[in-house]
């Protein structure tokens, strides 16, 4: 079947899928549409939380990423799967216990404040919105590329597809829908790299494949692919560091500590029936999301070594054995007329060479040897998942299931996030601290219009992008992890720790984080108003600012213990409420007030 | 409620608990993925250097262990002091 056909088979068949489902679990009441009604089973909640995590960055962009980083990708794989060992131990059971909706919620009891209520708030909107622009942009490009819409009209038929699922459902139609979509992504993921480690290694799963010998061949797959990087001037796959040892520590450490400190993550096990449950849903999550991340650096080196020996065809370097451009398969030509791949014949021999002109020596070696005047392709990192089904030449089936999976990941981070947003306006904002007579119908109607503005807002950003994406995403990490998790962490350990300590703890670490990375990357990333160029050689005691979190984390932990020891103890009302919470006895069904 | 002595008692045994697995969480990441990697990869699993294995699968399988780990021992320990949910 031609390819654009399956292609709107396979999409048209999932969103089918997800709108069946919607409709069959409309949200009636707030506890239904913020979360789900609190029935939902532990291993059922870990599919929907991983497809919830899991975004377009990750289904699309992250083996890439790593293909590309080779060992220094294991910062994200680590990481992003890490936090999840904090949440389950520090976080998960005791929110659960708590039995409120709302991340702010807690913040605003625990610290009986109106003002950490509006500082949660804000450090809530800020992650959640840079976090959904980016998938609302993965949204557009998706369907655009794959429907053959322009951007404009990909973004628009994207909105209305969050829009009609995420505001009828609310929580409930979300957690199920997300479970369809998990499945579809992770298949999506799965069978192509599947097919990758039988061609290259024999071996059918790709976690085994990467560590097993060459087909036909008694090299180790790793081995092989150190020596085809190294042969045209990169460094060695296993070793290559691109952060250093200390950046590479504190880059893993803030993504651990932003994924535990993510409110659409957090809200996820409010959604459990009970303590117990939530330990558990945090395990399954996490069993979910390690199908896709350790899978990842096997989609991702096992790309980066057909891409190399798609260009360079012998068993040695050498300029006949380099492709030539007329020669060139049909992927690269589809993907060179997206302009993410492109080519420049800079030495006129009708050939493609890629290597690594940036390494001086080499490059020297190649143009006195080979006569080859500076690497001629260039690859955008974000293409590899999407082309590899195209480069191992699988079938359009495969082809046409990744671009379902894609919109998938998107689109449940997109509805995840939304209805975070949704609620920390209608219920903290509104019901908590402007309205709080209001009726639990006029808070549902207050959530779904929050909901649709936020879907407006994203939808305009993501076509009007402030750009910088990935600046943008680890800022939010950063927040996330200076600010919201010390906060809650700290609300369950130290049960002393009062409003005073805890507001000044938040301020200091979201204004540290903001600081030092706007300090690198421009006042709101407006280019040109950094005070000092983003290199090593600038940077405090040499710390790159998207590993800054780390730092913010330990500035507000330190900042709210001080101010603590200055001020009155909680009083005993709220230490008597943290040591309800740290048991599970007792934790019933959850309420809003 | 004010903590009784058993209250307190379970607390300290879950935080226990919570330490030694948060240890084994900073060993394997960063300790084995990130401060050792040079020494461990020295040494093979398969065709895996074992300092890049355990950055890119093994601290992933370890983080996953852990998780189930507490839970069935936070378990026990819920029935143990009679505060489990049933």
């Amino acid at each position: 079947m031609e390819l654009q056909t399956m292609i709107w088979l396979v999409v048209g068949a999932s969103f089918a899928l997800y709108f069946g489902i919607a409709i069959w679990s409309r949200a009636g009441s707030t506890s239904e549409f913020y979360v789900a009604g609190k029935g939902v089973h532990p291993v059922a909640n870990g599919m929907a939380t991983a497809a919830d995590w899991m975004s377009a960055a990750s289904f699309i962009s992250m083996a890439g990423l790593i293909a590309f980083m080779g060992y220094s990708g294991g910062a994200f794989l680590m990481g992003w799967t890490g936090g999840y060992v904090l949440l389950a131990l520090l976080l998960a059971p005791y929110l659960r216990k708590f039995g409120k909706f709302t991340v702010p919620d807690f913040i605003a009891d625990r610290y009986y404040s109106k003002a950490a209520r509006v500082v949660a708030i804000i450090s809530l909107l800020v992650m959640s919105i840079t976090y959904i622009v980016g998938q609302m942009t993965g949204v557009a490009v998706a369907f655009s590329r794959f429907l053959e819409l322009d951007l404009f009209w990909g973004m628009v038929v994207g909105m209305a597809v969050v829009f009609s699922y995420s505001v009828l459902g609310g929580m409930k139609g979300i957690t199920y829908t997300q479970i369809a979509q998990y499945v579809v992504l992770i298949f999506a993921y799965t069978v192509p790299a599947v097919f990758i480690s039988l061609q290259l290694t024999g071996v059918f799963l790709p976690q085994i494949g990467l560590g097993s010998t060459m087909t036909g061949s008694d090299m180790f797959m790793l081995e092989r692919l150190n020596q085809v990087l190294t042969d045209i001037g990169f460094t060695e796959y296993t070793t290559n560091n691109n952060f250093g040892t200390l950046n590479m520590f504190l880059l893993t450490m803030a993504l651990m500590i932003g994924t535990a400190g993510l409110p659409h993550v957090i809200v996820r096990f409010f959604t459990v029936p009970n303590v117990r449950d939530a330990r558990k849903s945090a395990g399954w999550a996490l069993v979910f999301i390690a199908l896709l991340y350790t899978t990842a650096p096997a989609v991702g080196a096992m790309a980066m070594y057909n891409l190399v020996k798609t260009v360079h065809t012998g068993d040695t370097i050498a300029e006949e054995t380099t492709l030539a451009y007329e020669d060139r398969p049909q992927w690269m030509k589809n993907w060179e007329q997206t302009g993410l791949l492109t080519f420049e014949d800079k030495n006129d021999d009708g050939r493609i060479q890629f290597y690594n002109d940036g390494n001086q020596e080499f490059a020297q070696f190649a143009e006195d040897e080979y006569g080859w005047k500076g690497n001629e392709l260039n690859v955008n990192r974000d293409i590899m998942v999407l082309a590899n089904p195209e480069i191992a030449n699988l079938p359009n089936w495969v082809i046409a299931l990744i671009a379902a999976g894609g919109i998938a990941a998107a689109l449940s981070t997109a509805a995840g996030l939304l209805l975070v947003i949704s609620s920390s306006i209608s219920h903290d904002l509104l019901k908590g601290i402007i309205a709080p007579q209001i009726s639990e119908k006029a808070e549902l109607m207050a959530g779904r219009i929050a909901m649709t503005f936020a879907i407006l807002l994203a939808g305009y950003l993501g076509l009007n992008p402030p750009g910088f994406a990935a600046e943008v995403v680890a800022l939010a990490f950063g927040l996330a992890a200076s600010s919201l998790f010390p906060a809650l962490m700290m609300g369950i350990f130290f049960k002393k720790m009062n409003k005073e300590g805890a507001i000044a703890g938040m301020l200091a670490g979201l204004i540290s984080t903001l600081l030092y990375i706007f300090t690198y990357k421009g006042f709101l990333f407006i280019p040109g108003t950094n005070l000092f160029p983003d290199t090593a050689e600038y940077w405090l005691m040499g710390i790159n600012p998207i590993g800054f979190g780390t730092i913010g984390a330990i500035i507000n932990v330190v900042v709210a213990l001080i101010v603590m020891k200055m001020t009155a103890p909680a009083p005993a009302h709220i230490q008597a409420m943290v040591e309800n919470v740290r048991v599970p006895r007792g934790s019933g069904g959850a309420t809003g007030h | 409620m004010q903590p009784t002595g058993s209250a307190a008692e379970y607390w300290k045994a879950n935080v226990r608990l919570l330490l030694g697995c948060l240890v084994v969480w900073f060993v394997v990441s960063f300790g084995f993925g990130i401060l050792l990697v040079d020494v461990l990869n020295n040494f093979n699993l398969g065709g895996y250097p074992l300092g890049f294995w355990f950055a890119q699968q093994g601290s992933i399988y370890t983080f996953i262990g852990l998780i189930f780990f507490y839970v069935w021992k936070m378990n026990k320990l819920d029935k143990q002091f009679d505060v489990d949910e049933e």
